[in-house]
């Protein structure tokens, strides 16, 4: 019943959404023995490092590195526990990649402080060893658990998974990307295998898990959001897997204007989220973790 | 020994206490909110400042006019073919033809791209450099496949089941109400099973993109080392105005 007394927050979310932010509200986050975690998020950016010209059509003035860069500032002045992430194809879409090849792209997600990006399809777009070259000019991590980079010059570039420690609250994130034959010249990816995504996935989750003892696991997806085919998405992942609370996906470039709630394996909720693509949206997931028996619901509550 | 025992004792104190620490959180609350880039965000300074240089040294080069559009594009305007979309495939069988011709002494009998391929739509006005980089952001080739008749039939299949506009010129497809292939010609003519046929396409579809299996049964890609984009900027050059229509190349019953 818990879920009743943030109606009206959620009420007030939607009303608000044109603002640019919004601050926390403090009934529902008071509790000072709660773990405040920010996740803020984007996919699909393909090289949208200005925002868009004035004059176009949907989008004028929109979007652009500059303007993220701000917003991610002031949830970071609002929240410092906040971890910043990619679900990839930031290449490919403008002519700062056709000039530079990424360069700029990798730098300025390290400038603006992401920890973390996955290999998206177009990341392969000027070939594998283009993704190998321009990693020097990253500082955030390239998690990738279900390509197989032996033989490639990607091997040890990237990493299966990252656990970030944020406030004392364990954050596990890994990486899974999209079937790359049929949708990329084999010429670029070379020896690159994709492993399968849902294997990979409950490994990487009982990992996370079990090995790292991590409070939240989060998954840089690339596969998309859903198919109707039996091709893997990332609901299908969410309803097949158990223990990953969260899914940032792109490569389907859809934008959801709240996350998605699937009832995962064990019965409980993974959220998936997706915010369309070019960098026009930045995704924002407040988590707030505290002891079990603190709280007389034990049901986690959306306030979406 | 004492020590060793007060150390014990921490390393004790500690692994239990990070034991409970590990079931101790878990998620009450979880809010969420996709944050729209507004225009009226102000830009990081210092970040405008890093990127400049980059952006002025493309600028000027991305600005040039090329040609004037007289209407806009978009690759959703119409369900079976797309001003736009004839407009890119019939850019490649005019400017892709001559240099094939050249190079390998025959002719193209009929283009196919890719409706995803299309990566941008065309305002109405200038034409620059930018917009053929909007649209044709990737450094695709064009190709050109040699496909037996056999093949050319199942491209046209292909077509009739994707539902989708792909580019196409100088050829026709026309489906029924289930989007089965009723009809299809090349070059104006009926296919023939063991004749071959030149079909110019993108090094991505030829080597297996968007599923066109048919094209990696060609028994030759031959190469004209002309990018996509780069075609598209001569194109514009060619033709102060572009005004392309939608047709009945591809139609469904």
């Amino acid at each position: 019943m818990k879920r009743r007394d943030f109606i009206q927050y959620s009420v007030l979310a939607t009303s608000a959404l044109s603002l640019p932010y919004r601050a926390i509200s403090k009934v529902a986050s008071g509790d000072e023995s709660l773990k405040h975690i920010t996740i803020l998020h984007t996919n699909d950016v393909h090289s949208h490092i200005d925002p868009f010209p004035m004059d176009h059509y949907r989008n004028p003035g929109r979007g652009g590195v500059s303007k993220r860069y701000t917003l991610i500032q002031k949830v970071k002045a609002e929240n410092p526990n906040t971890l910043v992430l990619d679900a990839g194809d930031s290449f490919q879409g403008t002519p700062y990649f056709n000039f530079y090849g990424g360069e700029l792209e990798f730098k300025l997600m390290s400038k603006m402080g992401y920890h973390a990006s996955t290999i998206g399809n177009h990341e392969f777009d000027n070939g594998i060893d283009n993704i190998a070259a321009q990693l020097q000019h990253a500082k955030f991590d390239m998690l990738s658990a279900n390509y197989d980079f032996r033989n490639t010059s990607l091997d040890g570039l990237t990493k299966k998974h990252q656990v970030y420690e944020v406030d004392n609250v364990k954050i596990g994130v890994f990486g899974l990307g999209i079937e790359l034959e049929g949708l990329v010249s084999k010429n670029l990816y070379k020896e690159t295998k994709f492993l399968d995504p849902l294997e990979v996935a409950q490994e990487q989750i009982k990992t996370l898990k079990e090995d790292y003892s991590c409070d939240l696991v989060i998954c840089l997806s690339h596969l998309g959001y859903q198919y109707d085919s039996q091709k893997i998405d990332d609901i299908k992942l969410a309803e097949n897997t158990s223990g990953i609370d969260l899914i940032i996906g792109g490569h389907t470039h859809t934008f959801l204007e709240i996350p998605t709630k699937v009832k995962n394996k064990s019965g409980r909720t993974t959220l998936v989220n997706q915010v369309g693509f070019a960098g026009l949206y930045l995704g924002r997931i407040d988590f707030y973790l505290g002891s079990r028996d603190q709280h007389t619901s034990k049901e986690t509550v959306f306030e979406l | 020994m004492k020590r060793y025992i007060i150390f014990l004792n921490i390393f004790l104190t500690l692994g239990l206490w990070s034991c409970n620490k590990k079931n101790e959180k878990e998620v009450q609350i979880v809010k969420a909110q996709n944050i729209l880039v507004e225009e009226s965000i102000s830009e990081n300074d210092s970040l405008k400042k890093f990127i400049e240089p980059y952006k002025s040294s493309i600028e000027d080069e991305m600005n040039k006019p090329l040609s004037y559009a007289q209407t806009s594009m978009r690759k959703n305007d119409t369900p079976y073919n797309t001003a736009i979309g004839n407009m890119m495939a019939d850019a490649v069988f005019e400017m892709a033809n001559p240099v094939f011709m050249n190079r390998h002494k025959n002719s193209i009998d009929g283009v196919l791209l890719n409706h995803g391929g299309i990566r941008a739509g065309i305002s109405k006005g200038v034409i620059t450099t930018r917009t053929a980089y909007q649209v044709m952001p990737f450094e695709n080739l064009v190709v050109v496949a040699r496909l037996k008749g056999m093949q050319v039939k199942e491209m046209f299949e292909y077509l009739s089941r994707a539902k989708k506009a792909h580019p196409v010129s100088n050829m026709s497809v026309v489906v029924d109400d289930d989007w089965s292939l009723e009809d299809y010609s090349l070059n104006g003519n009926n296919v023939k099973d063991d004749e071959y046929y030149h079909i110019a396409t993108s090094d991505y579809l030829v080597n297996g993109g968007d599923n066109m299996k048919f094209f990696q049964k060609a028994d030759t890609v031959y190469q004209i080392d002309y990018k996509l984009r780069t075609l598209l900027i001569d194109y514009f050059q060619q033709n102060d105005t572009i005004n392309p229509k939608v047709d009945d190349r591809f139609k469904k019953n």
